[in-house]
């Protein structure tokens, strides 16, 4: 077999995989979304769930859930991911202590998500006393979403090239002024669409949050904002389950007449949810670059 | 003729490879100095040395000093900061900042605290004329600098170093990655700059070199192994190696 047979039969093999991946891709996609949109309307986006003896209701409650507990999460990991990412980018020398630190991070962010969920019972819910809840529920989600975070910061930091940090130091500019004022601007694209992409697993995590932030969610009141009342969908020591939770729930139990079209629903949900999220990661990060790359007059 | 920048027994360590040997030299003010030598040689990184850039590179170890006017930069009092103030630099690459050109040269002044609005539009417009570039952008100084040409932009890093008001200027192969035309209206730029700064120049290009410098030195594996004006050392070098060099022989 000569030279170019071979390069073509290595042509068509990559075509193939390709095609492979989209076609897996758009299947699932195919498959959840036709199932899943006729259930979809305003009062299942927005409604409680209903009785399990008649059916009908919604998923209002779980998808705020998923939202707030993104949010909760966001708070803790992006302070100590940026922190975490410009050490590991800027100060850490290369030395055996800098060699177990990456060690530790990736092991940390590979961990399998229900174990994270055991040693958050553990130490969120039982040790702190907090009980099934939110706050639970966003620290355990932290355990492996502040590795990705770390790295995330620390690659986007690395990718700046490497003249423009020697202009910033050469102009007299400090370090930590460099840092702040031309490395972080210029890895805030990459920072910013890696944390939405990052969010996007976070979305949808189940495993971690059956145990700290529970299966349930207790009756709130949309029209409460007061976060110490516990009836407020804003108290971050509630008991909430996630769509995500919600979905695996509803099949392990499957007492609700109509838990199928709930599954097909919130499945879709989920996934339009994750959809919006890479879509608007992209643009998110193009806009940021233009943005900065411009200024008022 | 007044003494600017002076080297005494300065050696460069990169680890165990020692890259630049017992270099001596007196650089003046006012003048265009110019390194030569072939790839490797050391020439870049004793510029790199007269800011303290190498600084940057771990396990860089250095002994002997350099002396800008009259006070050693490798002295334990030196402020790194201070010293990047006043000696800028201009790389091989141009690298303007991802900013508009505006905020690319208010860049130092603002961090160095700048902050009139008056004050700063004053400093890029004298900045910008300087460096012979407000014409072609005084009507488009709030976008992109990475919307300039190469050479626009080379002479945009050049107004952004002129910003912080150094008094030396380090210039690391400038035109390296410049057409002829571009490199030539560099060349004028910095025949005007000198009357203000202190240049030195890091050039490949031995024309180059004989265009725009006054004192030329020739650099070989980490020694200088002639100093001297610049067209004494192309006429009538008195080293067999330089001659080797400037002719062509290796390099």
């Amino acid at each position: 077999m000569n030279a170019k047979t071979k390069d073509k039969i290595a042509t068509v093999v990559f075509y193939l995989i390709t095609l492979i991946i989209v076609a897996t891709l758009l299947g699932l996609l195919g498959v959840i979304l036709t199932n899943g949109i006729q259930v979809i309307d305003w009062e299942f986006v927005t409604e409680g769930p209903g009785s399990i003896l008649t059916g009908g209701g919604g998923v209002g409650p779980q998808l705020f859930n998923s939202f707030y507990l993104l949010i909760l999460t966001m708070i803790i990991t992006i302070p100590l991911g940026l922190g975490g990412g410009i050490y590991m980018a800027e100060y850490a020398k290369p030395s055996r202590m800098t060699q177990v630190l990456r060690t530790s991070i990736e092991v940390l962010s590979s961990l399998p998500s229900i174990v994270v969920g055991l040693f958050g019972l553990l130490v969120f819910v039982q040790y702190t006393g907090w009980g099934y809840s939110l706050a639970a529920g966003a620290l355990a989600l932290t355990v492996f979403n502040l590795p990705l975070m770390v790295r995330i910061v620390e690659q986007s930091l690395s990718a700046v090239p490497r003249e423009q940090k020697e202009a910033a130091l050469a102009l007299g500019i400090t370090h930590w002024q460099t840092i702040l004022r031309v490395l972080l601007p210029a890895a805030l694209p990459g920072i910013v669409t890696g944390t939405i992409l990052a969010a996007g697993r976070v979305f949808g995590e189940a495993a971690a949050l059956m145990f700290t932030a529970g299966m349930t969610t207790p009756m709130i009141d949309f029209t409460d904002w007061d976060p110490t009342s516990p009836f407020s969908p804003l108290n971050p020591f509630r008991p909430a389950s996630t769509l995500a939770v919600h979905i695996w729930k509803t099949n392990a139990e499957g007492l609700a007449v109509d838990a199928q079209d709930i599954m097909a629903g919130s499945a879709a949900l989920l996934v339009i949810a994750v959809l919006i999220f890479n879509l608007g990661a992209r643009w998110l990060g193009r806009l940021i670059q233009t943005r900065l790359t411009s200024s008022s007059k | 003729m007044s003494e600017k920048i002076v080297v005494r027994d300065f050696n460069l360590y990169y680890g165990e490879k020692q890259a630049l040997i017992d270099n001596n030299l007196i650089i003046e003010r006012n003048k265009v100095t110019a390194l030569i030598g072939p790839s490797g040689c050391g020439k870049s990184t004793f510029l790199r040395s007269i800011n303290r850039m190498n600084d940057l590179i771990p396990g860089v170890r250095t002994s002997g000093t350099i002396e800008i006017d009259g006070q050693n930069i490798y002295g334990e009092e030196q402020d790194l900061v201070l010293l990047r103030k006043n000696v800028g630099m201009v790389f091989q690459q141009p690298n303007p900042f991802p900013l508009s050109i505006y905020d690319n040269i208010a860049y130092g002044p603002r961090i160095h605290g700048f902050n009139d609005k008056k004050k700063l539009d004053e400093i890029v417009e004298t900045t910008l004329k300087q460096a012979n570039l407000w014409e072609e952008v005084k009507d488009r100084l709030h976008t992109s600098a990475l919307g300039l040409s190469g050479g626009q932009q080379q002479r945009l890093v050049i107004a952004r170093v002129l910003a912080v008001q150094p008094d030396v200027i380090l210039m690391d192969e400038p035109a390296s990655a410049l057409d002829p035309i571009a490199t030539e209206r560099l060349e004028e730029l910095i025949d005007y700059l000198k009357k203000s700064y202190t240049i030195v120049i890091v050039t490949h290009n031995m024309q180059q070199a004989a265009r725009v410098s006054d004192m030329t030195a020739f650099y070989l594996n980490g020694e200088i192994i002639e100093y001297t004006e610049t067209n004494l050392l192309f006429t009538n070098p008195s080293d067999q190696r330089t001659e080797d060099y400037i002719s062509g022989r290796f390099g």
